[in-house]
């Protein structure tokens, strides 16, 4: 069986968000970059099915060359192969269109996708790629088991969880549940090194047009300082709540 | 040219969200100089939405939906987009509405845009108002295309009412194959879902063991909320995963927000940080949680809680 993991390379949750050029573009400046935490839960369910159904483990990213450390990594942890594909990551729709290019290429059983990046936050890449390829999808994905052709699998919904099952190919967003936060794969020396054996492809670019543009970001305004109230004073809570937020 | 707006409903009935999809839809097609529709998927309750103004009611009834379908769903909208000409689809941020309109972006090759939070800053191109970096930023993003589809933050935007003596049409649409079928769907307990929730009422390891939660779902009843709760609690397996908020868990945007014990880390603030109005209840004065919040209160959590309790049901 041959899976495909999709990485996107972002800031660390603790980084410190800037814009430059006239606040169009992020400032990747002094900012740790690492594999998205949602991407993350799917790409050590990956490795396990290398185990449990014998599977074939593919990273891929879009962009430019300063993602390989990512991949890397992703090896580290225990992917057999990795593949850039040499472009920008512009937006959601054109990358979805290059792993699509590349998907017509190599086919894969399972395509698993974080189910948003914790940068732009659009969770549209898994559904954009199930739509091009004609391809089964589940997001929000918390279960995922595959025998022979057939996948059974669950997603967190609102206010409950559903089950379902189709034939293979699939496209997963991933997520926490998938598997735990303490079954992450820390990668040791061995896997490090064994990474750096491991093929990296580059691969050029469709060269797609984005369809969607960020022409300016800004930051939240900066907050107004706390209101305390005394915790014998909880009338005034109330107060403020009902007659000033006007929430309850 | 017209705007569409997904009308998503569960057992016969409208979310809130969809009626705030809706208004949003509204104000948005008369900045556009054009008519909207809500489109309504084996949903009988249609009379409700005349009173946020849709030009017209689009129904489909139709046994291939009875269980939902990304796909199916999908292929639906997409055929009704090619009838009714439109421009832009609005969908709520409900998670199926999301996994909805990410697959639909796909099928029609048009781009989505998921978490916007106001109305358009320009018609021609399409320019919105999204939340990004989560919630550590906003970007202006324009969608360059001729179908768009867009997504509304919860609690965003609001109920505008704006009655209108829509007409109803019924609509047939093809049926799709699929292969991917409904097992089973678990239903959780509690009556207020975090996704749906004005007020989500959330506590962390400050309330020292599961034992103690008895007070935080009596308050979340008392104020008609949801449950919500820190990564720690959930990992250690006081609550559900399904309770989690925050970056690796579920997004919170709900009206008030209130935190109980849960100190404030980062992770946390980035998955609640859309919620409008943040009330901290923290016996650590020094807690993160007291920078980021709008109403603070230092103390321990087993008096004021209940106090407040007693409090809002005296009221």
């Amino acid at each position: 069986m041959n899976i495909l993991v999709c990485i996107s390379n972002v800031p660390d949750t603790t980084s410190k968000i800037n814009f430059v050029e006239n606040d169009s573009k992020f400032d990747p400046s002094g900012v740790q970059f690492v594999i998205n935490p949602n991407d993350e839960f799917g790409l050590t369910k990956a490795v396990w099915m290398k185990e449990s159904n014998n599977a074939n483990v593919t990273v891929l990213t879009v962009g430019e060359q300063s993602v390989e450390a990512t991949l890397r990594k992703c090896l580290a942890i225990g992917a057999d192969k990795a593949v850039r594909i040499d472009c920008p990551a512009n937006d959601a729709y054109s990358v979805a269109k290059e792993i699509e290019a590349h998907c017509e290429q190599v086919k894969y059983d399972l395509i698993i996708c974080g189910r948003e990046s914790i940068d732009y936050n659009g969770g549209i890449v898994p559904g954009l790629i199930a739509g091009f390829l004609d391809y089964n999808f589940v997001t929000n994905c918390v279960n995922l088991d595959i025998e022979g052709s057939k996948a059974t699998f669950s997603r967190e919904m609102s206010g409950g969880t559903e089950i379902s099952e189709c034939q293979l190919p699939l496209v997963v967003g991933s997520q926490k549940g998938l598997v735990e936060e303490s079954d992450l794969i820390i990668p040791n020396m061995r896997g490090i090194m064994m990474a750096r054996q491991k093929p990296l492809d580059i691969i050029p670019a469709q060269g797609i047009n984005p369809k969607t543009n960020d022409i300016k970001f800004n930051k939240p305004d900066p907050k107004s300082e706390v209101k305390l109230i005394k915790a014998d004073e909880l009338d005034k809570l109330i107060d403020l709540l009902e007659n000033e937020a006007k929430v309850i | 040219m017209s705007v569409l707006v997904y009308i998503e409903s569960e057992n016969n009935k409208f979310k809130k969200s969809s009626y705030e999809a809706l208004s949003y839809g509204k104000a948005l097609a008369e900045k556009m100089g054009v008519k909207v529709s809500g489109l309504v998927i084996n949903c009988s309750d249609a009379e409700s939405l005349k009173a946020y103004g849709p030009d017209k009611i689009l129904k489909i009834d139709s046994q291939d939906l009875n269980e939902f379908s990304s796909k199916k769903y999908a292929h639906a909208i997409a055929d009704v987009i090619k009838s009714e000409n439109v421009n832009v689809v609005v969908l709520s941020s409900t998670p199926d509405s999301k996994y909805l309109g990410a697959h639909l972006s796909g099928i029609t090759d048009s781009p989505f845009v998921s978490n916007v939070v106001e109305l358009p800053e320009s018609i021609n191109p399409l320019t919105v108002k999204r939340t990004c970096f989560t919630n550590k930023a906003f970007s202006l993003t324009e969608l360059i295309s001729d179908t768009k589809i867009i997504s509304i933050t919860s609690n965003s935007y609001g109920l505008i009412e704006n009655s209108n003596d829509s007409k109803t049409e019924e609509i047939d649409i093809k049926s799709i194959d699929s292969d991917q079928r409904i097992l089973n769907i678990e239903k959780e307990s509690g009556s207020v879902t975090i996704a749906d929730a004005e007020i989500v009422v959330s506590a962390g390891r400050g309330l020292k063991g599961p034992e103690n939660w008895e007070m935080i779902e009596t308050l979340a009843e008392t104020l008609g909320a949801a449950t919500a709760c820190s990564k720690p609690v959930s990992d250690m397996g006081w609550r559900p995963h399904s309770e989690h908020v925050g970056q690796t868990g579920k997004p919170v945007s709900s009206n008030l927000y209130i935190a109980i014990g849960i100190s404030g880390a980062i992770q946390h603030l980035a998955g609640i940080n859309s919620s409008k109005v943040k009330v901290v209840i923290n016996n650590d004065p020094e807690a993160p949680f007291f920078k980021a919040a709008d109403y603070g209160v230092v103390g321990d959590a087993f008096e004021v809680v209940p106090s407040l309790i007693e409090k809002l049901k005296a009221r």
